[in-house]
């Protein structure tokens, strides 16, 4: 053939792999060469683990052999970012609190995908603890974006969505607090999802901020993501919070048909901020929607504006009493410079800590403190409310709602870091999302004139993932450009 | 809210157990005063008859059977530990005498 195994989508894979065109192993080790090729200029990988993928895939393929069913993911190779627990290999957030940590369990994800027959090519980069919209905060090295390598990737999944779009992995599992699968899935043009709040099982993935974290995938289609939310979602003894809700077999949702579905165009996510080239693609992609009978309607989310300021107030309260976990008493780096408990909590922090994440836990500090609690905490739940309320109105006009993912493309590495309230903003499409626990998912639509990937956003109503995959799979059929792969230049 | 000084960043730094060199606490005065000013929008609304949203799901309270199940064993509890003597965890003396 002339194509290579990692140049096809997972569901390929496992298609070609179930019927015997190809082995676990040979799909494994044509990513394992690619990630050898591509992953110095693109640095996707915190580590490799080689020897541990063959093994895993020789298990697949003796299970074949042996006319088992290997499972849905049987021979898809697998990206994990670094905030989620394996016994396998360290687990470090990419950060130096936790170098060298190693897990004695694997995340409820991890275990599921393994059992449905993925496997684990390694640890992928992030911001560290999941901080960050650039993935310039990891404390390991720095991920490029592959579409242009000047840019960044986006973040805090920066490493899932560049390995995704360097074809250095089939499947890469993020964890999204405010944007942080949407926004890089959009920088690097490959398909990401927040699912609802409680879909997925948080146990094993590290905790940044409890009411907003969710895991999801990210993925080359859409396609690819139906069969992910098949193998992650559902109801967990170790998450008391992962939702009792039936989950649907996501691949029925696969319909190239939105003629009955109402689309909302939230007015406040169109203004003079967006770049004009995401403005264009994101408008076309509109006119591709109506064109195969989806109804548009004008919507209005008036609280909007004030969204990045609420989740920045509650996403930082909630770290900081999420990282006080890391004192230096039962794991990760305690200080030699300590000669009390109180010294060895502080320098044990203090020394291995980076500038955005001391930033967050001051600031979640400061506003949960005596004297300020009311004006900024309590407040921000308030307005959660009304954020959460304006999503109820809107969703009684539409079935979901379009934006873009997120106002500009992928920005120059180094461009923002100095610059923290504007970093900052390069969530403010994706945090409603997650302030109102609702699915969301980036799919790429086009390229920017200088060949930068944007992403369109649709937002649905609480535990409806699956209209967001018909209007995406829908959407993807009929795409007025082709996405094309980045060259890695 | 205010200017932030160096001074109140370490009074926020105290309260959050951490430790800051001059630099990092003139640095961050800079980045909070410009972060709390963006803040600071939210006293545009009005909440005075809006409920605070505690939970995100309408969920409630999750029981389950009180079973006794395998846990970690001593060995995987401590493999991360930067000090243990087998039993317990080891940290610098906490009460004098």
């Amino acid at each position: 053939m002339s194509r290579e195994w990692y140049q096809l989508t997972a569901f390929a894979l496992r298609e070609a792999v179930r019927n015997g065109e190809t082995s676990a192993v040979e799909v494994t080790q044509s990513y394992l060469d690619r990630i050898q090729s591509v992953d110095g200029k693109v640095g996707a990988y915190v580590e490799v683990w080689d020897a541990h993928a063959l093994q895993q895939a020789e298990k697949i393929d003796a299970r074949l052999k042996r006319g088992e069913d290997a499972g849905p993911l049987a021979g898809v190779p697998v990206g994990l970012k670094d905030v989620f627990c394996t016994k396998q290999g360290t687990t470090t957030c990419c950060s130096k609190v936790l170098k060298g940590y190693r897990s004695p369990f694997d995340a409820t994800v991890v275990e599921r995908l393994e059992a449905a027959g993925g496997i684990f090519l390694g640890k992928l980069n992030m911001d560290e603890f999941a901080m960050g919209a650039s993935t310039e905060n990891s404390a390991v090295q720095v991920t490029r974006n592959p579409w242009n390598l000047d840019y960044v990737p986006g973040g805090s999944s920066g490493g899932s969505a560049a390995a995704i779009a360097a074809s250095e992995c089939a499947l890469a599992l993020g964890s999204d607090t405010g944007g942080s699968i949407r926004q890089p899935a959009a920088y690097c043009g490959c398909v990401g999802m927040k699912p609802t709040y409680g879909r997925v099982p948080r146990h094993g993935v590290v905790a940044f901020a409890s009411s907003l974290d969710q895991a999801g995938p990210l993925t080359r289609d859409v396609r690819d993501m139906a069969l992910a939310l098949n193998v992650l979602c559902g109801q967990d003894p170790r998450d008391s919070t992962a939702s009792p809700v039936q989950v649907p077999d996501f691949a029925r949702a696969l319909r190239d048909d939105v003629s009955d579905i109402t689309i909302g165009l939230p007015r406040e996510y169109f203004t003079d901020a967006l770049a004009d080239d995401v403005r264009a693609r994101v408008e076309s992609a509109v006119i591709v929607l109506r064109g195969q009978g989806a109804r548009i309607v004008d919507v209005s989310l008036p609280h909007t504006d004030y969204a990045a300021a609420v989740y920045f107030i509650i996403c930082c309260a909630e770290a900081s009493a999420n990282l006080a976990r890391f004192d230096g008493v039962r794991y990760g780096h305690r200080s030699a410079n300590a000669s009390d408990v109180r010294d060895m909590y502080v320098n044990s922090k203090s020394e291995t800590l980076g500038a955005e994440v001391k930033r967050r836990l001051l600031m979640g500090t400061h506003v949960l403190s005596v004297g300020h609690y009311d004006a900024y905490y309590l407040k921000a739940l308030k307005v959660r409310t009304l954020i959460r309320q304006d999503f109820e109105k809107a969703f009684e006009r539409c079935d979901l709602l379009l934006t873009p993912t997120s106002p500009t493309p992928a920005f120059k590495l180094g461009r923002k870091t100095a610059e923290p309230v504007e970093m900052y903003q390069s969530d403010i499409h994706t945090v409603s999302a997650n302030l109102a626990g609702i699915p969301a998912m980036s799919v790429p639509c086009g390229l920017t004139g200088s060949g930068l990937p944007v992403g369109l956003q649709l937002m649905g109503r609480p535990f409806d993932e699956e209209i967001l995959l018909r209007a995406g799979y829908t959407y993807e059929q009929h795409r007025d450009v082709d996405m094309g792969v980045p060259g890695i230049g | 809210m205010g200017k932030i000084t160096p001074e109140d960043v370490e009074q926020v730094a105290e309260l959050a157990q951490l430790t800051l060199d001059d630099d990092e606490k003139r640095r961050l005065a800079e980045d909070m005063g410009a972060i709390f000013s963006y803040l600071d929008k939210l006293n545009d609304l009005n909440t005075d008859h809006t409920e605070p949203m505690m939970h995100v799901l309408d969920m409630i309270n999750v029981y389950r059977d009180d079973e006794v199940k395998p846990s970690l064993t001593r060995e995987e509890a401590f493999q991360n530990a930067p000090q243990t003597d087998g039993e317990y965890f080891l940290v610098p003396k906490i009460l004098e005498g």
